[in-house]
């Protein structure tokens, strides 16, 4: 059994298809497994014990009346910004621990649909507010590759789940980075699609123009499963865009003959850790071997992409965080003694400090007299950012380089009372992407000192087929994303 | 030292669509509180919204009436500030691209002439919810079944020199809301309300005084006091070597005087910002081309056709089109009885009393346009006079029957039989011979005399031209 946990959602939808096990028996197996190990990572804060047997049970029963979708039966794990109905959705924070959401978001209904097994709901930044996880209410998430350091965020309870084989893929969300370098941290694949291409609905705001739901899996083939089941329009999202989904699995065959790769020098210069640049070379080297090639191209403005976004992503979370006013549903503070002690107690008790500071940071920007110096042109860069994304486009298919400037850091060494511009450093290769709206994908092309490093691949608008390929074409020629952390390889000793 | 008011009106028109601005619930008025609130209206976290195609048609469809340009993309913005009946924390607006751009709207005054206010903009929005004080001792209820309903703020030029342009103004977008169908128009029930900017200036000065802002005014008659005693407190104000300070005002009918509500210094800074979770709505031609077939027929086009299809006056044609259904009942009149001035006064003057003693809408009218027009054309034949057809229309407003059935039941026909008046004529003249004498002398007043006789003797029944006639020669002869 423990064998099965090691697995990804491919190889098991086909063991639950062959009747190799039964998906009540391997949902219960990670159950136990999260038992064990949870306390240690942190990575979930609320497991759905009772609902993820129910819905196993009704997938084995589907599959017995042969009414079974391929991938049902496969148990999985939902960020904590997804809306569950009847299940607490915190976002991380405390200002909505005690928040039952009433509805299941787009992404979660269509997983269910699709018979996928919820195990449960894992730890995050607060509001999706950070890069390390440590900005979390729940406390924060450990690396499994090293439990000092940090897994990486926001998504760090969904990458830590996945990397520690607490279940065999997560849903997460990306707003600057929040797939891709917890992806790069924890030797995971991690794609953020398109803006668009999945719905919104359901999933709690931080900045509106960014954030974008994705996947974190152990391989390229599982991430377009996945995708595929959360991808689509949805009428109840005015952003999400309505355009057919390509087939992704069916799209992983091709070669990478003659696919021309673009190399950001702004990506590869003053800061990158030269251990991880050599990696990263490597992994190049690797997609020549497959008949790719490379050019060098140049994001002219990508060194203002952490300004810009650090003023419109906080411009925008200020506005999407002023209904958490404790007048309707979330924290509410004792005994308010009248409407502007309700608000004000409410909200400094129930945000952390990060969140804070964001509102801070996004109220000023937006405030007569600093409007125009920031938002406006926050959104300049914004558009100048996405033509040197174009212009790259005009000459080569997709774009590579590092996803981080270096591995998983320890915990404590850039939150608690430190600067927070070196936090917001973090995300200084995957910001640009967001900011431009475009699918960008992070693969483990190898590790450094033990702990992975990421390979991230940018692409054109809706190009989620091309990366996963690319991504998928590397990992048939390469054993990177099979790497697993030490506390999965401990676990591995019951069999 | 003469002065001037200068007064820009804007107008929350609530539209009559059956869903909200943004998400499924039903508008409807009056209903239990929070049963019309969906997960977006409750601001639930992750809840996003989608726009009301036919609230933005209803908006077009009025840009389009008031000849404004239509935006082709309009922009939604959030507008940012904390209130309990604000749920998600800002209010969805839309600042810098209204989908109504630059249009006017031309009014009547009472001497007749016509002026064109300017309209700056209309933009669309969203109703807060509300808050109720009164049921709860210590706590304050929400209900949120109103917040999100939409509305279309149309914000006028200062254009408007007095309180009676400011209420032929508001009247006249009344009566262009209804006719558009957008809106119920019923102030009482909040669908339309006002808040009025008020300034004074020294007459012949060109730059504007300081305004203030009165918010909420509920119907016709209190923008006019309200704007009247305004203006007169700023006068009084400037004239006692005072300044007038920007501000929003409440009017507070009961003690007919205005308020200070908030002072501008500590006004909300709003914040707005583009509403990332709404694309820009782009309208296209063929869009705009498919609302302008829905448009009606407009109170100021209808106006024209009634002075030259029916050659009304200006006025009664202006009265009779300002209300649709009431330019309704008089075309059918019209067309049933084949006299329009005739129709025109029956429906302005007796009907209309008659409706305005009920309290009642023309569409429930006691007498229908066909009856009406059924008691025109035994006006037209000579049945019975215009005198009796008055007694005829009340007994008809009382549910008599139609004209003829009461003109045969009460014996009012006219009567027009010439022998038997002649034989009335002689007899009163036999019994009148003084009278005989002094118009045969010349003095013709005494004619009236005569008519007054036969009326009396005939019950009024007899055929008034005929009796004219009749005397004439006789008297003559």
């Amino acid at each position: 059994m423990a064998d099965l946990l090691d697995q990804g959602i491919a190889s098991l939808a086909k063991s639950l298809a062959r009747k190799e096990f039964s998906s009540v028996e391997l949902t219960g197996a990670y159950l136990s497994r999260i038992a064990a190990h949870n306390p240690a990572l942190n990575a979930y804060v609320t497991v759905t014990a009772e609902q993820a047997l129910a819905q196993a049970a009704a997938a084995d029963t589907a599959r017995t009346k042969g009414t079974a979708g391929p991938w049902a039966g496969v148990p999985f794990a939902h960020k904590d910004i997804f809306c569950t109905h009847g299940v607490r959705t915190a976002c991380g924070s405390r200002m909505l621990d005690n928040f039952i959401a009433p509805y299941d978001a787009t992404v979660v209904e269509r997983m269910r649909d699709a018979g996928l097994v919820m195990l449960g709901k894992t730890n995050m930044d607060e509001f999706a507010m950070g890069s390390s996880n440590e900005t979390s209410w729940y406390g924060p998430v450990k690396n499994p590759w090293n439990t000092d350091l940090v897994p990486g965020g926001s998504s760090g309870g969904s990458a830590a789940a996945v990397a520690a084989h607490l279940c065999p893929a997560a849903t997460a969300t990306d707003t600057g980075g929040s797939i891709r370098q917890p992806a790069s941290f924890c030797g995971l694949t991690g794609i953020k699609p398109t803006y668009g291409r999945v719905s919104r609905w359901g999933m709690i705001a931080f900045a509106s123009s960014l954030d974008q739901a994705g996947v974190l899996t152990r391989s390229a083939e599982d991430a377009a499963i996945l995708l595929q089941t959360m991808a689509g329009f949805d009428p109840r999202d005015s952003t999400s865009v309505d355009m057919p989904v390509p087939d992704y699995l069916a799209g992983l065959g091709q070669s990478l003959r003659g696919l021309r790769i673009g190399i950001p020098k702004q990506h590869f210069a003053q800061g990158l850790n030269p251990e991880v640049e050599q990696l990263i070379r490597s992994a190049l080297a690797e997609f020549e071997r497959q008949g790719a090639t490379l050019k060098e191209v140049s994001l002219d403005n990508s060194h203002l992409s952490v300004a810009a976004y650090y003023v419109i992503a906080p411009a925008e979370a200020s506005a999407n965080l002023s209904r958490y006013d404790g007048v309707r549903y979330g924290y509410r503070c004792d005994k308010p003694v009248d409407l502007e002690d309700l608000y004000k107690r409410s909200r400094a008790e129930g945000f952390g400090a990060e969140v804070k500071r964001r509102i801070m940071v996004g109220t000023y920007a937006l405030s007569a007299g600093f409007y125009d110096a920031y938002y406006i042109k926050a959104q300049k860069i914004r558009r100048l950012i996405k033509n040197d994304f174009d212009r790259a486009f005009a000459e080569v298919d997709v774009i590579m380089g590092p996803t981080s400037p270096h591995t998983a850091f320890p915990l404590g060494s850039k939150s608690k009372d430190k600067d927070p511009v070196a936090m917001y450093l973090e995300d200084i290769y995957t910001i640009a992407v967001n900011l431009a709206g475009l699918p960008g994908l992070s693969i483990p092309a190898g590790l450094l000192n033990g702990l992975p490093i990421g390979l991230q691949i940018v692409g054109p608008n809706f190009s989620e087929d091309r990366l996963l390929n690319v991504a998928h074409q590397f990992q048939l020629a390469t054993d990177w994303h099979t790497r697993t952390p030490g506390v999965a390889a401990a676990s591995r000793g019951d069999r | 030292m003469a002065w001037e008011t200068v007064i820009g009106l804007e107008v929350h028109v609530q539209l009559s669509t059956r869903s909200k601005l943004f998400s499924g619930s039903s508008t409807t008025f009056g209903a239990e509180p929070n049963t019309q609130a969906s997960l977006y209206d409750l601001a639930l976290p992750g809840t996003l919204p989608v726009l009301n195609g036919e609230a933005l048609r209803m908006a077009v469809k009025f840009g389009l009436a008031i000849g404004a340009e239509i935006g082709k993309t309009s922009i939604f913005d959030r507008k940012n500030y904390f209130y309990p009946d604000l749920p998600k924390g800002y209010q969805t607006s839309q600042l810098n691209h209204p989908t109504v751009g630059r249009g006017s709207l031309t009014i009547t005054l009472e001497d007749g002439s016509t002026k064109t206010i300017g309209i700056t903009r209309a933009h669309m929005e969203e109703d807060a919810g509300k808050s109720l004080h009164e049921a709860f001792p210590n706590d304050t209820g929400i209900d949120l079944n109103r917040a999100g309903t939409p509305l279309l703020e149309i914000v006028s030029e200062p254009e408007i020199r007095s309180a009676r342009e400011a209420v032929a103004y508001l009247k006249k977008l009344h009566s262009l809301i209804l006719y558009l169908g957008i809106s119920d128009g019923d102030m009482s029930q909040g669908s339309m309300r006002c808040d009025a900017n008020v300034s004074v200036r020294r007459l012949g000065e060109t730059a504007f005084g300081t305004r203030a802002e009165i918010k909420n005014i509920n119907s016709f008659r209190f923008v006019e006091k309200a704007i009247l005693v305004e203006a007169q407190r700023q006068i009084d104000l400037i004239e006692d070597g005072g300044k007038v300070v920007q501000e929003t005002r409440l009017y507070d009918a009961e003690k007919n005087q205005t308020r200070s509500m908030r002072s501008k210094e500590v006004a909300n800074d709003y914040r707005y910002f583009p509403e990332p979770d709404l694309l820009p709505v782009v309208i296209d031609e063929a869009f705009i081309a498919s609302v302008r077939d829905t448009l009606p027929e407009l109170p100021d086009v209808k106006s024209q056709r009634f002075q030259q299809q029916y050659g009304l006056s200006h006025y009664d044609a202006q009265v009779l089109a300002a209300d649709r259904d009431t330019a309704r009942f008089f075309e059918a009149v019209a067309a049933a009885s084949g006299d329009a001035k005739l129709s025109a006064n029956w429906v302005m003057v007796d009907l209309q009393a008659v409706l305005n003693r009920q309290e009642l809408a023309i569409a429930q009218s006691p007498v229908a346009a066909a009856d009406l027009a059924g008691l025109i054309n035994r006006i037209k034949d000579g049945t019975v006079s215009s005198k009796i057809a008055k007694t005829v229309f009340e007994a008809m407003v009382a549910g008599e029957g139609s004209a003829d059935s009461i003109i045969e039941s009460r014996g009012l026909r006219q009567v027009s039989d010439s022998g038997a008046i002649e034989s009335m004529i002689d007899a009163i003249l036999v019994a009148n011979p003084r009278q005989v004498e002094q118009y045969r002398s010349g003095q013709e007043k005494v004619f009236t005399f005569f008519v007054g006789q036969v009326m009396k003797e005939s019950k009024g029944k007899a055929n008034p031209a005929q009796v004219n006639e009749l005397l004439t020669k006789k008297l003559k002869g």
